[in-house]
C-alpha cells in the first residue's frame, strides 16, 4: 500500500469515528463489556483448569499387595499391572518405603500418630497413575481382580461434579465468545453504516472517477478496526483491574489458607492482551467489510 | 474512442431503452447527443461508463472490450472517462479545491501531483480565485465548472456530459458549452447530451439524434429539430 493512501485511509477512518462520536462510544463500550464478560469467564475457567490439572496429576490408585506374597512375587506383579487397560505408570513401593512416606507426609505429627507402627504392619503397594481419569473407576476394579492384589484404594479426589463443572465452564466460554463476536460485529457494522450513509455521495463519486472497490472499502475497515482495537485495549486494562480485585477479595474470604492459589495476572497478561487485540481487530474488520459489501456492486 | 455494434438495453422492469444502436465516435470528436425525453440518451451514457451493461451487442470504449470486461477492470475504464452531470454532484462539505483534488486522491495519486495539477484545472475553468469556496457559495454555472475540472483532472480521453446545462440559464449554458469546446480543442473527446437546440445549431458539430431507443439521425453541421 502506498504511504499516502495509508495516511488517507487512517484520516478518513478516524473522521468516521468522531463524526458519530456517541455511536462510536457505544460501540467501544459494548465491545469492552463483551470482552470483559467473556474474559472473566475464561479466566475462571483457566484457574479451574489449572487446579484440576494439578489434582489430576496427583490423583492415583493405590493397589495393595496380598500379604501372602513374597517380596519377589510382589515385585513380579508389575508386568501384570501394566497389562491392565488405562494404566499409565505403576510404581512399586515397599512397606518400609510406605512408612517413610507417611512420616514425610505427616511431618511433626508423625511420631505421635505412627507410634508403635513398623513396616511389618503395612503392605507392599503399587502407586498407579491412569491415562484417562474418567475411566479410573473401571481401572481400580480391574486391578482389584488381579491375583496377588489384596485390595485397592482409589480416593476419587475429583468428583464427577467437579469434572462436569469444568466442562460446562469451558462450554460457556466458547458460547460467550461466539455471542461476543456476533454482538460486537453487529454494533460495529451499525456504527460504520452511519459513516457510509454520510458518504453515499462520496462513494458514488469515487466509483465514477474510477476508485477501486478496495480503496473505497479501506476507510471503513480502518474505522471498524480502530473501534475494535480500542475496545480491546480498554477491556484489557479493565480485566486487569477486575481480576486483581476479585482474586484478592476471594483469597481474603477463603482466609489465605493457601488452599486455593489463584494465577497471578502477570502469568497470562501478554497472551490475554494479544487475544483481546486480535478479537477487537477481528470484529472490527468483519464489521467494516460487512457494512460496505452492499456498496460494492457496480 | 467509442464503438457500439447492434447494442440493445432492456432494464429489469422490461423497458426496452435501446433497440439496436450502431455508433462510432473517434478520438478528438465533439458530439452532441440529442433526442426527446425517454429516448435513451442517458442509457447510452450509462453504458459507456459501465454503470449498466448491454443486454445484447458489442461495445468497445477506449480499448476496453465490453464482451469480456471484468468487474475489476471497470475502475480502470472509468479513469479514461470524465463524467459531468446536470446536478453537478459536488461534495457539499469540501471546498472547490478539495472537490477536484478528491478525484485524484481516490485513485491513489500522491499529494505532490495533486498540488501541481488541481490549480491548473481550476485555472482552465476560470475558478482559481474561488478555490477555497464551498459549492453552496457558488452559482450554478460555477458549480458546473468545478465538476468539469474534476472530470478533467485525471486526464481522461473522453468527457461525457449528461445535460450539463440543464439547470442553467441560456447565458451560463453557452459558457459551459464554450468551456467544453475549449477542452475539446485541447484534445479531449466530448460527448454532450442536451435538449437545447439553439446551442446545438450554433455550435455546428456532429449531432446524433435518438428516438425510441434508435438512432434517427447522425450527421455533422449541427442541424437538430425536436
Ligand atoms: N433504471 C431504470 N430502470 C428501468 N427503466 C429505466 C431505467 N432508466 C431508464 N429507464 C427507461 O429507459 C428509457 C430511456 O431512459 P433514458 O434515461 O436513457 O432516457 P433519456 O433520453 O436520458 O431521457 P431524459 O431526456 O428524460 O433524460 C425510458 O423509458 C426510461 O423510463
Ligand atoms: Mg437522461
Amino acid at each position: 500500500m502506498k504511504g499516502h493512501n495509508f495516511i488517507y485511509f487512517l484520516k478518513e477512518g478516524i473522521k468516521g469515528i468522531f463524526v458519530h462520536g456517541f455511536m462510536s462510544f457505544a460501540a467501544v463500550s459494548v465491545i469492552v463489556a463483551c470482552l470483559l464478560i467473556t474474559g472473566s469467564f475464561a479466566l475462571v475457567a483457566l484457574n479451574v483448569n489449572v487446579l484440576i490439572d494439578e489434582a489430576k496429576a496427583s490423583n492415583e490408585i493405590l493397589a495393595f499387595v496380598d500379604d501372602s506374597l513374597s517380596d519377589t512375587e510382589a515385585l513380579a506383579l508389575t508386568s501384570k499391572i501394566y497389562q491392565v487397560p488405562n494404566v499409565l505408570t505403576a510404581e512399586f513401593i515397599t512397606r518400609d518405603e510406605a512408612l517413610e512416606d507417611y512420616y514425610a507426609e505427616l511431618g511433626e505429627d508423625a511420631d505421635e500418630i505412627l507410634v508403635g507402627i513398623t513396616g511389618e504392619d503395612l503392605r507392599h503397594r503399587y502407586r498407579v497413575q491412569v491415562v484417562d481419569l474418567e475411566l479410573a473407576d473401571e481401572t481400580a476394579t480391574a486391578l482389584e481382580r488381579l491375583d496377588g492384589i489384596g485390595s485397592v484404594r482409589y480416593s476419587q479426589d475429583l468428583s464427577d461434579a467437579t469434572l462436569s463443572m469444568q466442562k460446562a465452564l469451558n462450554v460457556i466460554c466458547y458460547i460467550l465468545a461466539a455471542i461476543l463476536v456476533l454482538v460486537s460485529v453487529f454494533i460495529i457494522a451499525n456504527t460504520v453504516k452511519l459513516a457510509t450513509m454520510d458518504r453515499r455521495e462520496e462513494i458514488a463519486i469515487m466509483k465514477m472517477v474510477g476508485a477501486t472497490n478496495a480503496f473505497i472499502r479501506w476507510p471503513f475497515v480502518v474505522q471498524g478496526s480502530l473501534l475494535g482495537v480500542t475496545g480491546g485495549i480498554i477491556a484489557y486494562f479493565a480485566q486487569w483491574g477486575v481480576y486483581s480485585y476479585l482474586t484478592r477479595a476471594l483469597a481474603d474470604y477463603i482466609g489465605g489458607s493457601g488452599f486455593i492459589e489463584f494465577l497471578g495476572f502477570g502469568e497470562f497478561a501478554f497472551p490475554l492482551l494479544i487475544v483481546f487485540l486480535a478479537a477487537g481487530l477481528l470484529v472490527g474488520v468483519l464489521g467494516g467489510i460487512l457494512t460496505i459489501r452492499k456498496f460494492m456492486k457496480v | 474512442m467509442v464503438r457500439f455494434a447492434d447494442v440493445y438495453k432492456s432494464y429489469d422492469n422490461g423497458t426496452k431503452a435501446l433497440k439496436g444502436i450502431d455508433l462510432r465516435i473517434d478520438d478528438g470528436e465533439f458530439v452532441f447527443l440529442v433526442g426527446p425525453s425517454g429516448s435513451g440518451k442517458s442509457t447510452v451514457v450509462k453504458l459507456i461508463t459501465a454503470e449498466v451493461r448491454p443486454t445484447d451487442g458489442k461495445m468497445l470504449v477506449n480499448g476496453f472490450n465490453f464482451s469480456n470486461l471484468r468487474t475489476s477492470q471497470i475502475p480502470r475504464l472509468r479513469r479514461t472517462l470524465g463524467v459531468v452531470f446536470q446536478d453537478f454532484r459536488l461534495i457539499e462539505n469540501m471546498t472547490v479545491y478539495e472537490n477536484v483534488a478528491f478525484a485524484m486522491r481516490v485513485i491513489g495519486e500522491g499529494s505532490k501531483r495533486i498540488r501541481e495539477r488541481v490549480p491548473i484545472m481550476l485555472e482552465l475553468v476560470g475558478l482559481s480565485h474561488k478555490a477555497k469556496r464551498y459549492p453552496r457559495e457558488l452559482s450554478g454555472g460555477e458549480q458546473q465548472r468545478v465538476s468539469i475540472a474534476r472530470a478533467l483532472v485525471n486526464n481522461p480521453r473522453i468527457i461525457i456530459a449528461d445535460e450539463p446545462t440543464g439547470n442553467l440559464d441560456p447565458t451560463r449554458s453557452r459558457e459551459i458549452m464554450g468551456l467544453l469546446k475549449k477542452i475539446n480543442e485541447l484534445g479531449t473527446t466530448i460527448i454532450a447530451v442536451t435538449h437545447e437546440s439553439a446551442i446545438v445549431n450554433s455550435f455546428a458539430k456532429r449531432v446524433i439524434a435518438l428516438d425510441g431507443g434508435k438512432i434517427v439521425h447522425d450527421g455533422s453541421g449541427g442541424y437538430y429539430q425536436v
